[in-house]
């Protein structure tokens, strides 16, 4: 199986404290993983060491076989915080997006909106949307570029179990057109029918690996 | 053709100031009080006017952009729009050059509302080429903005960066303010020919522009 991102004892601290404590994965094409684990177990930070966002301190990357900052334009990711301007409209976003990501194949924007459930036409700033909208913009954003790699910090907080599901099978379309999802969830029955592997991580380490990729998902 | 990055973001600030209106307003006001201010305390005649008049007008751009350029990159920290933009493969050097020419525009507006205001409170009449402060005052506003624009990037990531930017800007574009100042005092004096101070704010403005447009990146990506 191609391999998407490969992570070879990946460290990450912050001062004296280990975000993450040698972390190895190899994430393959097409899969979905689900990342689990309490708050502050390291989860936030290993989605942004794998968008780029974060150097780790310790060990080796590759993301799409380059480094993650060379990968970086390929890779999608929404953190928690919807990553839009309150004063535009999600139409207005997602333009200004569109034209920054112009080297890429680029969906259209209206498109995008109603393929997550919104409506391109609405003339409400984003400040003024809902949380689940808010994210459902954000996803909106991010599936704009086509990424070969969608990374999800939490995607179902905030939203009603209607939009989870809805945003479930979008994920479950973009998996099958072979885009490697990983997200991040504390509602783990939600995620479980999609993912492909369930990764558990304690205090920075990854703890169990469970589901149809065990052996693939952790190396040794 | 599809327009240069820098347009993008530059129109998109635009867009968004013109919505909110945040960082004219509250650098107009300010500035005005400044000069009101300044006109009833001292009630300088004209021809100490002419003396005090550019280090008066200086001194109120300066301290009225510092309140917005604090303010340049809260849109951008709000809901981490700014690594949305880190994601994508506009470079970083398009998305400071769109907000020093948003930052400069918004400033150069609030001067051209203050300047008429100005000579009217004090009474000034320029005995040298007046035509000059329309270069004097857009070199010294991009020096003060470029520096500004930077480091009010670089403190982004600090608890105190509204005390850190004037701090670090000030020392740094002295330089400019004693050209700024020492131009538009010889213009509105006539004592002195101002080419020698204009020329320095030219030099100053294409280095600085120039270094910081090449570490930027660095600045944006740091953690």
């Amino acid at each position: 199986m191609p391999v998407t991102a490969q992570l070879e004892e990946i460290s990450k601290l912050y001062g004296t404290f280990a975000a993450l404590r040698k972390v190895s994965l190899t994430l393959e094409v097409g899969r979905c993983y689900v990342l689990l684990g309490e708050n502050g177990a390291g989860k936030s930070t290993l989605l942004r060491v794998l968008a780029g966002l974060l150097k780790p301190s310790y060990g080796k990357i590759t993301v799409l076989g380059l480094s993650p900052d060379e990968a970086r334009e390929r890779v999608g990711y929404m953190s928690h915080a919807p990553m839009l301007y309150d004063e535009y409209t999600g139409i207005e976003n997602l333009r200004y997006f569109a034209d920054l990501y112009r080297t890429r194949p680029c969906l259209a924007p209206e498109e995008m909106l109603r393929c997550v459930g919104l409506d391109p036409a609405l003339t409400r700033p984003v400040g003024q949307y809902s949380q689940g909208m808010r994210q459902r913009a954000s996803l909106a954003r991010v599936l704009l570029s086509r990424p070969e790699m969608l990374l999800l910090d939490e995607p179902f907080s905030n939203m009603d179990i209607g939009s989870a599901h809805q945003m479930l099978a979008l994920l479950q379309r973009i998996k099958a057109d072979g885009c490697t999802v990983v997200l991040t969830t504390h509602q783990r029955e939600l995620a479980e029918p999609i993912a492909d592997a369930l990764i558990t991580l304690i205090a920075g380490s990854v703890a169990t690996t469970t589901g149809k990729i065990e052996a693939a998902a952790l190396r040794p | 053709m599809r327009r240069p990055y820098f347009l993008t973001h530059l129109l998109k600030d635009i867009r968004l100031e013109w919505r909110s209106k945040d960082a004219i307003n509250s650098m107009l006001f300010f500035a005005l009080l400044v000069v009101v201010l300044f006109s009833l305390a001292f009630d300088p005649t004209r021809e100490s006017s002419r003396q005090i008049a550019g280090g008066i007008l200086c001194v109120a751009t300066m301290f009225a952009s510092v309140s917005a350029l604090n303010q340049a990159w809260t849109r951008e920290l709000r809901h981490q729009v700014l690594d949305a933009q880190r994601m994508t493969p506009a470079p970083a050097s398009s998305l400071f050059l769109g907000k020093v020419l948003a930052n400069f525009l918004f400033v150069s507006i609030v001067e051209i509302i203050l300047t008429p205001v100005f000579i009217i409170f004090y009474n000034l009449h320029a005995l040298g080429n007046g035509w000059l402060l329309a270069l004097v005052l857009p070199l010294g506003t991009w020096a003060l903005v470029v520096n500004g624009t930077f480091f009010a990037a670089l403190s982004i990531r600090t608890r105190n960066r509204e005390l850190l930017l004037p701090l670090i800007l000030f020392p740094l574009f002295i330089p400019a303010l004693l050209g700024m100042v020492l131009a538009s005092s010889y213009i509105l004096t006539g004592e002195q020919d101002p080419s020698l101070w204009i020329k320095m704010l030219a030099g100053y403005d294409v280095i600085y522009t120039t270094i910081c447009l090449l570490l930027f990146e660095v600045v944006l990506h740091a953690e």
